[in-house]
């Protein structure tokens, strides 16, 4: 480590990046398995099992069928836009990996912001989807781009109020930081508000990744496959690795605020597979969720948004400020 | 109603959108052409017959001992329903008496059918609200798990899983094999646990309850003027099933309760054919407790296309399927062919309700309630 430090910074961010990028890319290829392997359990099917032992080298046949498909091009398709959209909507997504720490000291960058810039970061994805939506030149994927930011916008606010609860709490919006305030106890076990802020959580989560039950600008019943019914090849599966590494980012967000980050049993260095362990609980609870429920539509999504789970959201955010003034003593 | 495809949107904010026959939820290869307002449709212009394959001209070339096998590809999800209206009809014409075990096995397999039938619907319909990549592809492959265990038991009794030729003029083809009995008891009740499984993950599940409460309203007035039937009439609060009012194959033998249900909504046909399923399972297990001994058939065996010749005659037969009333009108002339033939298929008179209900939906929507319609398009275009 000693060595490492030694390097020029913009040497050293150079090369975690690319550590945290290249372990990224494998883990997300192994997430959609670990999804489809869970899924098929809970719908009582075996899942994939022929491609390698136990279909353990399923993601790697998906990305191989993917590279070799035909990259088809609408004839009528905004073409600039259309083969950029992927591109933008990627980078953001895989941006939000940037401030995580993975461990103490080990991260791209641990802003003094952090909170912030993954959030504010996290919902630039919309640009992409937009703009894959309206290039398509389809009216599927122009529906599905107008619920999408229609969407976002309205669970981006709950998402962050509740967010800011461990925020509050650990009094630092550096991730690290957070992390640390909860050597003693995880913030999910704080006395009511823990829990009632991780709940919020996970739902606000799940309607912000446009996950089912609230995927309604995927809705591949009505709207086919929404924004990305005009992809195909290599920019559908960068489309779906964005998705997936969105929703693997909110699960690691997830741990960090609420499990307790890399805090567990065992010496210092088994630190990053806790937090890993961590995110992938949070992962499955999202999926879990996934499975379970019909969609329910745009108007209803909107209602929960904006007379439920706002109010519910900005309510606990003040109960949060309150107890934290009665508990902190006064000079 | 106005040939949307004649108006010009240009410069207006509504949008035309096709959705069908390629789409996945035609249930098949529907074609709807929806103008929308933002979510809203604001009209529909319903295509069928992208499916048809000249049921009833082809009727008139195949015996009468052939065409039952065919009778089953018009509905296919619920095939001993037709071929028992074809045969009725030919049997009404000659005057065929048909034998007290035959007629049980008739019952038998048609409630069977019923339960297959629903466990398709119920999962496909999941699947629009739900679906593929979410909680509707749990329920239906559950579903499905299900109606592969009746079809087992059609293919332990027939030999075939899907389209049967069960059913003869005069009787049944097959008696029940050895040891189908007891499988057949034990299916049922475990299908009689499953269903109430899907009743729990469903029936108290806030996100089905929005989606189903309220949608799709038939009122009973509409309900009776453009002439549904089956679930979808019990739903919007007439109580009609045919097997009740005029009891064929020996239904009057049989005790069950017709569901009723005001609303006319989805939920409302939901929980219709909810009861339906339990109701069918009832009947089942009152055929194999009373199956009279005796001869499945009141004719030999079929050997040739000649065998079995009807008078000349006409009759109309019609039988409570799992989609409301399968009806057949048959002309015969004295040769072993029909004249001809016509089939009244209760999802072409069912989706006659779609017009009326989509306008004023949401896009969303419009895929509940075609799943709660339940149409099959082999028997909408036939």
């Amino acid at each position: 480590m000693s060595g490492f430090s030694s390097l020029p910074p913009a040497l050293q961010a150079t090369i975690m990046s690319a550590a945290v990028l290249g372990a990224l890319i494998g883990i997300l290829a192994y997430v959609t398995l670990l999804e489809r392997k869970f899924a098929a359990r809970l719908q009582s099917r075996i899942g994939p099992y022929r491609v390698g032992p136990h279909g353990l080298l399923q993601p790697i046949a998906d990305g191989v069928k993917l590279l070799l498909k035909e990259d088809l091009i609408p004839a009528s398709a905004d073409r600039p836009v259309f083969n950029l959209a992927p591109i933008v909507f990627l980078v953001p997504c895989l941006l939000i990996f940037a401030t995580i720490p993975f461990a103490p000291g080990i991260g791209v960058a641990d802003l003094n912001a952090g909170v912030l810039f993954f959030l504010a970061i996290s919902s630039l994805e919309i640009v992409g989807l937009f703009m894959a939506g309206w290039g398509s030149n389809n009216k599927y994927a122009l529906l599905s781009a107008m619920r999408a930011v229609n969407q976002i916008i309205s669970y981006d606010l709950p998402f962050l109020f509740s967010a800011l609860v461990p925020v509050m709490l650990a009094g630092s919006l550096r991730l690290s930081e957070i992390a640390a305030a909860q050597a003693g106890l995880w913030f999910i076990a704080y006395p009511v508000i823990g829990q009632l802020a991780f709940l919020a959580f996970v739902i606000t989560a799940v309607a912000a990744e446009n996950r089912a039950p609230f995927d309604i600008l995927e809705a591949e019943s009505e709207l086919v496959a929404g924004f990305r019914v005009e992809y195909s090849g290599m920019k559908f599966a960068i489309i779906q690795l964005a998705e997936y590494a969105h929703v693997l980012g909110t699960s690691f967000l997830g741990a960090l605020l609420f499990l307790g980050a890399w805090a567990g049993p065992g010496p210092a260095w088994l630190g990053p597979v806790w937090f890993l362990f961590k995110a992938l609980f949070v992962f499955l609870l999202l999926t879990w969720v996934r499975w379970s429920f019909v969609r329910i539509r745009v108007d209803q999504i909107l209602r929960v948004s904006w007379k439920l789970m706002l109010p519910a959201t900005l309510l606990l955010l003040f109960a949060t400020a309150a107890v934290i003034v009665w508990r902190t003593p006064h000079a | 109603m106005p040939d949307v495809r004649a108006i010009d949107y240009a410069g207006s904010e509504r949008l035309t959108m096709n959705m069908g026959p390629q789409h996945p939820s035609a249930h098949g290869v529907f074609r709807a052409i929806l103008t929308l307002e933002g979510e809203t449709v604001v009209g529909v212009d319903a295509v069928i017959g992208y499916l048809h394959r000249c049921h009833e001209k082809l009727a008139e070339t195949l015996a009468y001992v052939q065409y039952p096998t065919i009778a089953s590809k018009t509905d296919y999800v619920a095939a001993m329903s037709s071929e028992l209206a074809y045969v009725m009809a030919a049997e009404q014409i000659a005057k065929v008496e048909v034998p007290k075990r035959a007629q049980y096995l008739r019952v038998l397999v048609g409630e069977l059918q019923r339960i297959a039938s629903h466990c398709l619907w119920l999962g496909t319909w999941c699947m629009d609200m739900g679906g593929a990549l979410g909680g509707g592809a749990t329920i239906f492959l559950y579903c499905i798990r299900e109606r592969e265990l009746v079809l087992d038991l059609f293919e332990a009794l027939v030999g075939a899983r899907l389209l049967y030729g069960f059913h003869q003029v005069g009787g049944v083809r097959y008696d029940l094999p050895e040891g189908w009995t007891d499988l057949c008891r034990r299916t049922i009740d475990l299908i009689d646990s499953r269903v109430d499984e899907y009743e729990h993950m469903l029936a108290d599940n806030p996100f089905f309850d929005m989606r189903t409460k309220g949608v799709g309203v038939i009122s009973r007035e509409l309900a009776q003027d453009v002439g549904i039937s089956g679930p979808l009439l019990r739903g919007s609060g007439v109580d009609f099933d045919l097997r009740r009012a005029y009891p064929y194959s020996s239904y009057e033998d049989f005790e069950f309760r017709v569901p009723v249900e005001t609303a006319g909504d989805c939920y409302a046909r939901y929980h219709v054919r909810m009861v339906e399923f339990r109701q069918s399972a009832r009947i089942v297990r009152q055929v194999l407790d009373g199956l009279p001994e005796g001869p499945i058939s009141s004719r030999p065996g079929v050997k040739s296309l000649a065998q079995v010749k009807v008078p000349k005659g006409e009759a109309y037969a019609r039988v409570e399927g799992p989609r409301g009333e399968v009806g057949c009108y048959l002309v015969a002339d004295g040769s072993n062919k029909p004249y001809r033939m016509k089939w009244r298929g209760a999802s072409f008179s069912n989706l006659s309700v779609l017009p009326h209900i989509l306008v004023g939906a949401s896009v969303a929507d419009v895929v509940a309630i075609m799943g709660s319609v339940d149409p099959v398009f082999g028997e909408v275009d036939r």
